[in-house]
């Protein structure tokens, strides 16, 4: 990689990220996106609720309330065209009191001012009639029929494989770790080399005020927030069909019950401000105050169908709002920093904005062979019988199922291989094997015999999710000392 | 589509599914189909390379696959059709069965009577929530028995063993001879879940400290596991402050339970006994839809392979029987736990036959007795949860049955004066 040189650096594979370095696509520019870990979407990408708001909570004014709607209006055709799983849903947010019930005016006045669709007031008798699973605390509801829910993983690493095959480039296991500016261009130093770029795009998610201060611009930081979720087994999936939220009591959007796009439920999240960027531990207090709150939204939530806890962290900033912005100190950087929620909803529309700001430095040209569309995935158990029968007969390799609870078979465990899966958790992500509720218990050995296949690395070099996520420290019998192994 | 007929179709090729074709065969079905979705018969005992296997039913200490494998000769001289590699993805209320392979592509079988053989799946750490990191280096036992013994890897150096079940107890031993150093098994129960024999033969023989009361409440390690905090645990199984103990480690075991595998069952409406997490089901195995059976640990979890094929047996033959006449043996009793009894099964039985009872105590006890709804009463020197007791009801007892429900239930043994 050594001295390249590319027209915009995007750092940071995230859904800013890749949704930057997708825009970025459209026009004649060699782009790359620098990534630290082994795929994208590994950071605040991956651990978050999946949820593409409706944009009543924020603030007008604010960034958030800019970039939410408009970003939330992009959804349906922007996951159409690259063959992505969303749902739109739609949002109830529940008053359990008369107090809350009065709050829900302003939260209505507040979404008709940010542009929110459709949205509108429902007494407690039609709020149970629509969702028969709420409490009878159940005083209103806010009904944002526009919300919906995104699996937001495989939505970059789409949006990463459209960029890819529209010529952006992307670089893995490469962690920036200091840049220069000589006025034209920057030098990016990563620990495998340094490249040049005219423009940098800091979509760094945590780490984005380490970037910007990489250029002496310290005019935001990052507060790391973290939030513990808890998925829930597909039997608890359809307890509530739009995602319920609480009336907000505090700086949080409170803690939610959300149906998943996979079919999942999930409950959380947490809001703890943390002292370290990397504290993804989940908490027996995190998990109890998670239970109390759904408990007092949704009746017949059972916390024994828990299937995997995690938790991700907001990379708030200091601002208190999302830092779109060419840097101050260093114009051709340009900030998509401060990603607390909204963050996943406003991407979309992050990434239009960020590339209007480029041109405002540069002149763009639109390629005129842009394809927009990915190549479509087949989602095996998604399919009729008849649809099924069809597929093994083309393909033996549908004929054989590798995850048995997702029904996830070898032909989409190799095409996520080949749309860029590298790790257990990258296949996980992509094709779902693993992520059922035996977590992977009987899949995994078949899952790192695909990969060690199909990237010719031995079983021990397979690992969870780069770095030293090995499963396998050695071949058996490798541990004993030659006398023991004969005896 | 191709579509194939059965009289029974078997769902699983491991030692319950083996043993109820057999019987199936046995008791006059012409057509019986194995589904199996490994590449062999034989299910988990495969994997199960210690010895311990047959002692009721051969009176013979086999390896796993050893006694797999005389059911599997047997199948194979038989005219047993068996599909490997076959994976079932529905069962239907009126006995279609959706499966599938690379071979024959999708099926669609339709079965005069179906027996559940899926066999049971281990519980996971998602599913305790023990708190921590997400490192690489957390499994279960079985995932890890698997890796060591039929995939030739070790998954690491120094573990620790979450759970005390038989699995776990077994891989404390195979990891100990594959040279690697097991620090701790921890156990949040005041016993050991697992066999008796499988403590002694396993831990104490190899020196390998059982930790009771106790339990993980930290995974650390960013990427490889590091280390666990373990802590001992109250009445209300709470972590106790100020008893936690950091154990370094890079691997850690999970045995701690197995979830008999009933999503099939579901979808075909079997309902299910919530707490053996497996179907309810009469003295003939039979499930609450009609002509579907089920047995071995897709019905409750065992401890010795014997009794699950003595049970499938019971499926298989019944399944063939009520093929040939459905108004067979309908059960008019109905049979309960009692005090100081987690489950018995089945949970319904004809008085007018002979009835064999599968049950499990809730806590460990010396000298009691089991009451057999007033009509005899069993002495037992020790009952533990970990050991299934059988209880025969011949035909002479139950003529004594004066009601439509018996009760089982522990009793602390009085002792005769004088
Ligand atoms: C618990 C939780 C729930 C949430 N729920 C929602 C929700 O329901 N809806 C919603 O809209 N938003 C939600 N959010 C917010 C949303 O998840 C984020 O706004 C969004 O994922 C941020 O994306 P990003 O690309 O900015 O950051 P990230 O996904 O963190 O991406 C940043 C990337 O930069 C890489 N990187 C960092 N430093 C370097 C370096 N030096 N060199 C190379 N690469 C580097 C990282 O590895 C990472 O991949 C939630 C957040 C949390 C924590």
């Amino acid at each position: 990689m050594q001295n390249r040189h590319f027209d915009v650096a995007v750092i940071g594979g995230g859904i800013v990220g890749t949704a930057v370095v997708r825009e970025l696509s459209r026009y004649t520019l060699r782009s790359v996106l620098i990534e630290k870990e082994a795929e994208v979407g590994w950071g605040t990408t991956k651990a978050n609720s999946g949820i593409v708001h409706a944009g009543f909570h924020d603030k007008p004014g604010t960034n958030k309330a800019k970039y939410c709607v408009p970003g939330n209006a992009l959804y349906p055709a922007l996951c159409q065209e690259l063959d992505v799983n969303f749902r739109q849903n739609g949002i109830f947010m529940v008053a359990r009191t008369d107090e809350e019930a009065e709050l829900l005016h302003t939260y209505l006045e507040q979404g008709r001012e940010n542009g929110v669709p459709g949205i509108r007031l429902v007494n407690a008798e039609e709020a149970v009639a629509l969702e028969p699973n709420l409490t009878k605390d159940t005083k209103a509801a806010l009904d944002a029929p526009s919300g919906g829910v995104v699996a937001p993983f495989e939505l970059a690493t789409a949006l990463m494989e459209n960029a890819e095959d529209n010529g952006a480039e992307l670089l893995t296991e490469t962690r920036v770790e200091d840049i220069a500016w000589d006025g034209t261009s920057f030098t990016i130093q990563t620990n495998r080399g340094s490249v040049t770029a005219s423009h940098i795009i800091n979509a760094a998610g945590l780490f984005a005020d380490r970037i910007a201060a990489m250029v002496d611009d310290t005019s935001f930081s990052i507060v790391p927030r973290k939030g513990e979720e808890y998925l829930m087994d597909k039997a608890m999936g359809d307890i509530v069909e739009r995602t319920i939220f609480p009336v907000p009591t505090g700086w949080t959007k409170g803690v939610l019950v959300i149906p998943t796009v996979d079919g999942n439920l999930m409950i959380g999240p947490t809001g703890e401000t943390i002292e370290r960027r990397d504290d993804m531990a989940t908490t027996a207090e995190g998990f109890a105050q998670v239970y109390q709150n759904v408990k007092t939204l949704v009746e017949g939530i059972d916390p024994s169908k828990v299937i995997a806890p995690f938790a991700g962290i907001r990379a708030a900033s200091d601002r208190g709002d999302f830092v779109i912005e060419p840097s101050s100190v260093c114009p051709a950087m340009i900030h998509a920093a401060g990603m607390e929620s909204p963050g996943l909803t406003a991407a979309p529309a992050i990434a239009l904005d960020v590339v209007r700001m480029l041109q405002d430095q540069v002149a763009l040209t639109k390629k005129p062979d842009f394809r927009p569309r990915r190549r479509p995935v087949v989602r095996f158990h998604q399919l009729s019988r008849e649809e099924q029968a069809g597929l093994i007969e083309q393909d033996a390799r549908y004929g054989r199922i590798v995850c048995r609870c997702e029904t996830v078979t070898e032909a989409e465990v190799i095409d996520a291989v080949k749309r860029g899966g590298r790790t257990i958790d990258g296949i996980k992500f992509r094709v779902r094997a693993g992520a059922g509720r035996c977590q992977g218990g009987f899949c995994m050995p078949l899952v790192m015999k695909i990969l060690s296949r199909e990237l010719g690395i031995p079983m021990q070099e397979v690992s969870k999710r780069g770095g030293e996520t090995y499963q396998l420290k050695a071949a058996a019998k490798q541990f004993l000392t030659v006398e023991e192994a004969v005896q | 589509m191709k579509t194939i007929k059965t009289d029974i179709a078997v769902i699983g090729g491991g030692p319950a599914g083996l043993a109820a074709a057999l019987a199936a065969k046995e008791q006059g079905a012409a057509l019986v189909t194995i589904l199996e979705r490994n590449e062999e018969l034989g299910g988990i005992l495969q994997q199960c390379i210690h010895h311990g296997f047959g002692l009721h039913r051969y009176s013979q200490e086999l390896t796993g696959p050893e006694y797999a494998q005389r059911f599997i000769d047997e199948v194979e001289t038989s005219d047993i059709d068996v599909h490997l590699e076959t994976m079932v993805l529905e069962i239907t209320q009126d006995r279609v069965v959706y499966a599938m392979n690379a071979k024959d592509g999708m099926m669609r079988i339709e079965a005069g009577a179906v027996v559940l053989g899926m066999g049971c799946r281990e519980r996971t750490r998602g599913a305790l929530r023990i708190p921590g990191h997400r490192p690489a280096g957390v499994l279960t036992a079985g995932a890890a028995q698997r890796f060591v013994n039929i995939d030739g890897y070790i998954p690491g150096k120094e573990a620790v063993i979450l759970g005390s079940g038989d699995i776990g107890l077994i891989m404390a031993r195979r990891f100990t001879l594959e040279g690697a150093q097991v620090n701790a098994v921890v156990e949040i129960m005041p016993y050991a879940a697992g066999l008796t024999r499988n403590v002694v033969q396993c831990l104490d023989d190899f020196g390998i400290p059982l930790k009771l009361r106790s339990t993980v409440v930290h995974i650390h390690g960013q990427e490889r596991l590091e280390g666990v905090t373990i802590a001992e645990v109250d009445d209300s199984w709470n972590p106790v402050a100020g008893t936690e103990q950091y154990v370094p480690c890079d691997t850690l075991l999970l045995s701690v339970g197995l979830i008999p595998e009933n999503e099939l069952s579901l979808q075909a409406g079997v309902e299910m006994d919530a707490v053996t997490g497996g179907p309810l089901v009469d003295h003939r195995m039979m499930t609450t839809v009609a002509g579907v059976f089920a047995c071995g640990n897709v019905l409750h979890v065992h401890d010795v392979v014997d009794y699950v094929s003595e049970e499938a047996e019971v499926a298989g033959s019944a399944a063939s029987a009520w093929l040939q006449s459905e108004k067979t043996q309908v059960p008019d009793v109905t049979v309960k736990a009692g005090e100081g009894v987690r489950y018995v099964l089945p949970q319904s039985i004809d008085s007018r036959g002979e009835a064999k009872l599968f049950l499990r105590v809730t806590q460990p006890q010396e000298n009691v007795v089991l009451d057999i709804g007033g009509l005899f009463q069993l002495k037992q020197r020790v009952v533990r949860p970990s050991e299934m007791i059988q209880v025969k009801l011949s035909r002479k007892i139950l003529e004594k049955l004066d009601s439509n429900a018996i009760t089982i239930s522990v009793a602390q043994e009085v002792k005769a004066v004088g």
